[in-house]
């Protein structure tokens, strides 16, 4: 063979990641991949997996390292232009605390789940791709925080965001849907990672955030999601792919993965509900309504998404029509939730403008000036009273989505939604029948949740008092919490702005 | 069903966070003022399974939902509670337990001629 003869990019890529693997001779392979079988997922031949992109180890170093460089190039420049200054108002920030103490960290979890994966699974191609996507978790942690640390020098509420996730109440809503899909077997997060939520969701996450940065002047922030947008693609193929594969190897695999479907887009859901209040209420400028954003990314791309799998006899995931319908509720019920629990979050709220107000009314018309106007119109009069609103006491949660339980009844939007189910003599609530269902199908594994309200109760969290619990999350009161307006963020931005001014002349 | 997982004794390991002796001699109660949405959800409150209903509703509830317009105009007589699913006509002097309220249960009630801010439900 002629050593200088340059190979073919196929050739060459089958060589860089194919024939890595030996045969196990003094062990069974089922000791080498002991999670491989538990799930009941059929595999009969591992090669027959495609592999969406053909990226070499060697390429994709090459093409992070250039983004990495464009990205911190930004960044430098962002910092020593006080960028800071250049977004649309103060309280734009509140999305980017949220952002860094809900998102960045599932980053993270992602990034180790995939390096489980990429481990333990039999086949040499699932596992090259699902390294990579480990590396790439790694590296949107990281990156998004160091282009958020630059408002950590500003503004409250980042310090301590890792601290923060394991401990906040509402952090663990994002954190505890990571963790279930660690604890799942191998199979399971890939359909719950790679394809509910990398493919059928992620949109919903990542334009929301990006837009709504580029909309509010946050030009570090929109760095950051080109730089892991074409890392994105890669995971959406790969998701797809997952699904394509595993249906095809066994048709007995087909109502697994359907399970798997119906919980993990109902649990993504849920924890979308946080982008979805942040895009209706917490971005100055707005980019559009939730309630659009789900129907170009769920109904219209999930829709296409769902017709091309019919094929393989998968269906739309359960309860997708309740998520749709209530796609006209989630943002502000969340949002009604943070302002009257204000005093125990790691952000600031507000109530909305008279301006957005009519916004809301003009985007959600069936639902907003009927159920959700006149809360903010009793609030606003109780603020004028000097009696801002506060919930003093904790509220009851979900068993599943660890979210209090603030969704009403597709029926009634005025009746809260209620299911219990009863497992070796305790009760267990939830907020609808797609918790309830996941519940049912594994009360060993929910029945060991770590609810924030009732490990308060039971004396985990720092003491019994507002203020304990506070302190044990780390979250500094009088700083972090309460309303925008009267915040030290807000003095400090309105003293920026007005020495802008007297500068300006 | 059985359990799905790794290890074939999973389910007898499973350590239940939330049984009652973890929570020092309280249970958890839900309770929900139905039609006053502006309290997001129900409350969970730790309370002693000895505490007469009638403390529940002087001491505690005015606690947490006496700031509501509504709530002064409230004629207790008239309430209607609903406890797990069945209705209720507690016993104000008996104990939350003989009223049948136990762990998580939960309570919702009812205050007919009210309902919310400007009959919004609110």
């Amino acid at each position: 063979m002629n050593a200088n003869v340059k190979l073919g990019l196929k050739q060459r890529y089958s060589l860089l990641t194919r024939g890595l693997d030996w045969e196990t001779t003094y062990q069974p392979k089922e000791k080498i991949f002991p999670y491989a079988e538990f799930e009941g997922i059929k595999i009969h031949d591992w090669s027959k997996w495609e592999d969406p992109f053909r990226l070499t180890m060697e390429s994709y170093w090459k093409y992070q390292a250039e983004k990495e460089r464009k990205l911190y190039a930004v960044l430098d420049s962002f910092a020593q232009n006080n960028g800071q200054l250049g977004i649309s108002e103060a309280r734009y920030v509140n999305a980017l605390k949220l952002f860094l103490t809900g998102i960045s960290p599932c980053e993270y979890q992602a990034h180790r789940g995939f390096n489980h994966v990429g481990r333990h699974l039999p086949g040499v191609g699932p596992r090259v791709a699902a390294q990579m996507q480990s590396l790439d978790e790694l590296r949107h942690a990281q990156t998004q925080i160091h282009t958020l640390s630059h408002y950590n020098k500003f503004f409250d509420g980042f310090h301590e965001f890792t601290h923060m996730h394991d401990r906040v109440w509402y952090l663990s809503v994002p954190k505890s849907f990571f963790e279930d899909a660690r604890t799942a077997g191998p199979f399971e997060y890939f359909i719950a990672i790679g394809f509910a939520f990398e493919y059928v969701l992620t949109n919903l996450l990542f334009v929301p955030f990006m837009s709504g940065a580029a909309y509010n002047g946050d030009l570090a922030t929109v760095t950051f999601g080109f730089s892991a947008q074409s890392d994105e693609s890669r995971h959406m193929t790969l998701g797809i792919e997952v699904i394509k594969f595993l249906l095809e190897q066994d048709p007995d695999n087909l109502p697994i993965v359907q399970k798997w479907v119906d919980k993990w887009f109902w649990r993504g859901h849920r924890v979308l509900g946080l982008v979805a209040m942040m895009m209706d209420y917490m971005l100055p400028k707005k980019i559009m309504s939730w309630r659009e954003a789900w129907e170009i990314y769920f109904t219209e791309a999930g829709g296409s998404l769902f017709g091309d799998l019919a094929r393989y006899g998968l269906k739309v995931p359960k309860y997708a029509d309740i998520a749709s319908a209530e796609a006209d509720h989630i943002s502000h019920q969340n949002w009604c939730t943070f302002y009257q629990y204000s005093q125990a979050a790691g952000f600031h709220t507000q109530l909305p403008t008279a301006e957005e107000m009519d916004w809301l009314s003009e985007k959600y018309p069936t639902t907003f000036d009927k159920y959700y106007r006149p809360r903010y119109e009793m609030w606003a009069q109780m603020e004028k009273d000097g009696k801002r609103f506060y919930n003093n006491a904790l509220p009851q949660l979900c068993n599943v989505c660890q979210i209090p339980m603030v969704y009403t009844e597709n029926t009634d939007p005025s009746a809260v939604s209620g299911r219990v189910s009863e497992y070796k003599g305790d009760k267990y609530h939830f907020c609808s029948d797609g918790c309830k269902d996941i519940f049912d199908d594994e009360p060993e594994k929910y029945s060991q949740a770590w609810l924030p309200v009732h490990q308060i109760f039971q004396g985990n969290c720092g003491g019994p008092e507002l203020e304990d619990v506070l302190k044990w999350y780390r979250l500094n009161i009088g700083a972090d919490n309460l309303d925008q307006a009267g915040s030290p963020d807000q003095k400090m931005w309105d003293q920026w702005m007005a020495d802008r001014a007297g500068v300006g002349g | 069903m059985a359990v799905i997982a790794l290890d074939k004794d999973y389910a007898d390991k499973v350590e239940i966070r939330d049984r009652i002796e973890n929570f020092h001699g309280n249970q958890v109660v839900y309770v929900h003022w139905e039609d006053h949405l502006s309290f997001c959800a129900a409350l969970a409150f730790p309370l002693p399974p000895s505490m007469p209903f009638g403390a529940l509703v002087k001491d505690v509830l005015p606690v947490y939902y006496g700031m509501h317009p509504d709530f002064p105009q409230i004629d207790w007589s008239a309430v209607r509670w609903v406890v797990d699913g069945t209705p209720l006509i507690p016993a104000l002097d008996k104990s939350l337990q003989e009223n049948g309220i136990g762990h998580k249960s939960s309570i919702r009630f009812w205050t007919p001629g009210l309902d919310g801010y400007n009959h919004s439900r609110a």
